[in-house]
């Protein structure tokens, strides 16, 4: 046999799926992505302003954590303030974890978010006579109400009907939000301002006290008890292993006894509660006001992180503190360097592209094309 | 007979991931117009050395060649199925690659160059002068959906022969039909190849091998092994290249000892999603310490008739389901109308081993230590019992020798004959009164589904009631004691396995029987 005639080539690249990877392999991946990214953002930031990259990421950390100054203290009010941000997208993180490890998308986070905030509201004008325990009771118990309420509609849909969780979800926001409009209007002061001002600014009733006397330390708490149970729950517990089950494959759920149906509203309720009490933690242990942009977006961004963390709640804490720091830093160059918001919005999605982007090359290997040795 | 060779695979290794090589430095030629028979256990590695072939995966290493003579050969790159077509290799995969709301034609047309793709009429023709060529039956007009499985299998072969094949690859053709159907097939394809077509069938059935092939190539453990004409091949040679060492293919049937009423099923009816009656009136017993087969073309209602008893599958009024209590035998339980978890709660000692193993069986993202919880999970209060659990994953790891980096590693990432007995496994376990098993040894090795026979076979020995849903009939006929035949549904017959034969049960899977005759 002689005349070999290659007629085609092998193709240039092609892509297969890796065994899993030891974990200090994916982890020197990941930094080496945000390395690169770090890097990218640099050349673009040069190639705009040309300001030394390294000067504009001194500025992204002091945004974060303050500005570095001879009496430089780490907790100071910038830090706390990134810190306070970070619990609330963590709290709304831990709040979508069973729903998205159930396998429903729950993207009615900023609904369920403001729908809680609106019932803390409420008990913080109506109720602010009653002894703070109480009080605090209330709020905490309306919060997760109204959460778990606006859960739970798209659950029993789905579980009755098997809707679309998505769509549902998704509405159910609008609907909150022309909700919020009108208690906005409702409770309006001083009147004509179309805000609600902050609530009881002189008796700060209803308001996180300072634990230790800080501020923020309250939410700390709050949230990072939150964390925790809820790492325990999907891990250990019983109804956490029917969550894990019911996300796998239904009809395995059904074929183990499980209730699906059950599942589903429970799971859900659970979720809207948690989300619910993020509402609670805006209003009563941050803005200590209620407007339609409470939530701000960060039921969406919480899907983010959710999803990165692969549901590991403490995994989230890391994520939730990257993206809010993210946030900081780049509101800080934009107004230092006289630059607006879409700088900001440009450098963090080269960084989330580059970490999304780590992810594939954890999951898959490339293979580029080999030299050809001559058959003989 | 012509020595040219249409293809010529050399050096092919394939592997996925670091630890599982498919193909290792394989080299197999196939000759023009003949019936090439590539023969394996499950896992041999012969798919993924076809889907090479086919475009689907791209080998790590080594070369393909075409047109193989005296004067040269052609090396040639195969990325896609667009490249193999056009060099004329089609494949027919098990699973077939058809859109259900299409008719034939438009499968057909279906990723065909524009011009021609819109010209039904020229296409329907063109179908037509292949059948007539060849002597196959197909309606052009037919939706997918509407198709038996065995026309849709005429419709992929068809398919393949419109786009120009010359080299058909054929799947595992025959796992999904009846004994009637496999005879059809196996006329079109000596049809095809007095046409001077090059046929290569992937198989593990050794009967079909002698039968249609004039070379068998045999493969194991991704390895060639080698090639033999079937004229000199036989059962016994063609074994032995084929599990490597000889084995002992005999089941151990014992007569069923003391045997008592353990389920009695009468006049179950269940009706699926598009209100058609996928069980219709079936009523049947099945005994302690007794197999009892359930043959049927894959479809007839195995499926709904373990489900309905699992608690898992709606019935139709008027079907009941009565469960004999062992220590007592005037306790009778109804069945119908309780879920999984109730049936359980009543103390009835169900084992089931779905055909839809991480589907239904097991949870794919799970390790085997979770899943051996599936089932017994409520034990403990708020929190799971983990020991328990963990204990029962090493022991059946153990026992049935299941291949798994760890007990913690998602039962997905193991191979299906590992999944397979990860199911049995942990059902078994439970200690069962009633055990049934849907396929239980599809997928695995020769060597494995022994195993596994014998596990039911003890399980008989101590009493279990053991249903066995199967699709091979050899296996059926040497396992079973009594084999109930579902034909479309309805109840067929019940014959004893160690008196029927293979053509018998054929007939009842295929022909439903008069109503008078059931009844007599």
């Amino acid at each position: 046999m002689a005349n070999v005639i290659a007629t085609k080539k092998e193709p240039l690249l092609r892509i297969a799926k890796r065994d899993s990877m030891p974990f200090w392999q994916s982890l020197v991946i990941r930094i080496i992505s945000i390395v690169l990214a770090l890097v990218v953002c640099g050349v673009v930031i040069y190639l705009l302003i040309k300001v030394n990259p390294l000067e504009v990421y001194k500025s992204m950390v002091e945004g974060a954590f303050g500005s570095f100054k001879e009496d430089y203290k780490f907790f100071n009010r910038r830090t706390w303030i990134t810190i306070r941000d970070t619990m609330m997208l963590l709290c709304i993180a831990v709040g979508l974890a069973p729903a998205f490890k159930m396998r429903f998308w729950n993207i009615g986070a900023e609904g369920q978010i403001l729908m809680g905030g609106v019932a803390t509201a409420a008990c913080m004008i109506y109720l602010k006579n009653l002894p703070p325990v109480l009080l605090f009771v209330c709020m905490f118990l309306a919060s997760v109400l109204a959460g778990a309420i606006w859960s739970f509609l798209p659950a029993l849909f789905k579980a009755k009907w098997n809707t679309n969780e998505t769509l549902f979800t998704l509405m159910m926001n609008y609907v909150a939000i022309q909700l919020t409009s009108f208690f906005v209007a409702l409770w309006e002061n001083p009147i004509g301002s179309n805000t609600v001002g902050i609530i009881n600014p002189t008796g700060h009733e209803g308001w996180f006290p300072p634990v230790f006397g800080l501020d923020y330390m309250m939410n700390v708490i709050v949230v990072m008890t939150i964390t925790v149970g809820m790492f325990i729950y999907l891990k250990y517990s019983k109804q956490g292993y029917e969550i894990a089950v019911v996300g796998d494959s239904e009809n395995t759920a059904r074929y183990a006894g499980i209730n699906v149906k059950k599942v589903i509203i429970r799971t859900m309720l659970i979720s809207g509660a948690i989300c619910g009490l993020s509402g609670f933690v805006a209003v009563s242990g941050a803005s200590h006001t209620i407007s339609t942009s409470t939530a701000g977006g960060r039921g969406f961004t919480a899907i983010i992180v959710a999803w990165l963390a692969k549901f590991n709640t403490f995994t989230m804490i890391l994520i939730s503190l990257l993206l809010v720091f993210l946030d900081k830093g780049a509101i800080e160059i934009a107004s230092k360097y006289d630059l607006n918001d879409y700088v900001s919005s440009m450098i963090t999605g080269i960084i989330l592209f580059f970490i999304l982007g780590s992810e594939f090359f954890i999951n898959y290997r490339m293979i580029f094309r080999r030299s050809h040795k001559e058959v003989q | 007979m012509n020595n040219d060779l249409a293809v010529l695979l050399k050096d092919i290794t394939k592997t996925f991931g670091k630890k599982v090589v498919a193909n290792k430095d394989v080299t197999l030629g196939i000759k023009k117009g003949e019936i090439l028979s590539l023969l394996g256990e499950n896992g041999s590695g012969k798919t993924t050395l076809m889907n090479m072939l086919a475009g689907i995966y791209y080998p790590d290493s080594g070369h393909i060649f075409v047109d193989v003579n005296d004067s040269g050969l052609n090396e040639v790159s195969i990325s896609s199925p667009k490249d193999a077509y056009a060099l004329g290799i089609g494949m027919i995969h098990q699973h077939f690659k058809l859109v259900d709301v299409f008719t034939a034609v438009e499968n057909v047309a279906l990723g065909l160059d524009k011009s021609i793709a819109f010209n039904k009429k020229q296409i329907a023709q063109d179908i037509k002068a292949i059948c007539d060529k060849y002597g196959f039956k197909v309606d052009p007009n037919k939706k997918v959906y509407n198709m038996s499985v065995s026309e849709k299998q005429t419709l992929e072969i068809v398919k393949a022969l419109y786009r120009g094949a010359n080299i058909l690859i054929l799947d595992e053709p025959t796992a999904v039909l009846t004994p009637q159907e496999t005879d059809m097939l196996f006329a079109v394809m000596r049809n095809m190849k007095e046409d001077g077509k090059s046929i290569i069938i992937i198989t593990h059935k050794l009967n079909e091998v002698l039968e249609i092939s004039d070379r068998v190539s045999i493969l194991r453990k991704g390895e060639y092994v080698g090639t033999v004409d079937t004229k000199e091949a036989s059962v016994e040679i063609l074994t032995e290249m084929m599990v490597g060492q000889k084995v002992t293919l005999e089941i151990d049937r014992k007569e069923p000892q003391n045997t008592k009423p353990r389920l009695i099923v009468s006049n179950l009816t269940c009706v699926n999603k598009y209100g058609v009656k996928a069980l219709d009136d079936v009523s049947f017993i099945a005994n302690s310490g007794e197999i009892l087969g359930i043959a049927g073309i894959s479809g007839s209602g195995q499926k709904e008739l373990l489900e309905a008893i699992a608690g898992l599958q709606e019935t139709a009024s008027g079907s009941s389901i009565k469960y004999v209590t062992p220590e007592n035998e005037t306790d009778i339980v109804q069945l119908i109308g309780k879920n999984a978890l109730q049936i359980k709660n009543l103390g009835v000692a169900l084992s089931f081993v779905p055909e839809d193993r991480l589907g239904m069986g097991l949870v794919g993202s799970m390790g085997m230590s979770d899943n051996m919880m599936l089932r017994s999970y409520r034990k403990g209060f708020v929190f799971t019992e983990r020991k328990g659990p963990k204990n029962l994953a090493n022991k059946v790891k153990d026992e049935l020798e299941v291949v798994t980096p760890s007990i913690t590693t998602p039962v997905r990432k193991l191979s299906g004959g590992n999944v397979q007995k990860v199911l049995v496994g942990r059902e078994i376990a439970a200690a069962p009164t009633v055990l049934m098993t849907a396929y239980a040894v599809r997928g695995l090795d020769v060597n494995t589904s022994y195993t596994i026979y014998n596990l039911l076979n003890e399980q008989k020995e101590k009493g279990v009631a053991v249903i066995y849903v199967g699709e091979d009939l050899d296996v059926l006929l040497a396992l079973a004691d009594r084999i109930l035949v579902l034909c479309d549904g309805k109840l067929n017959g019940i014959v004893d396995a160690r008196t029927t034969t293979k053509e018998e049960i054929g007939l009842l899977m295929t022909h439903l029987r008069e109503e008078e005759k059931i009844d007599g």
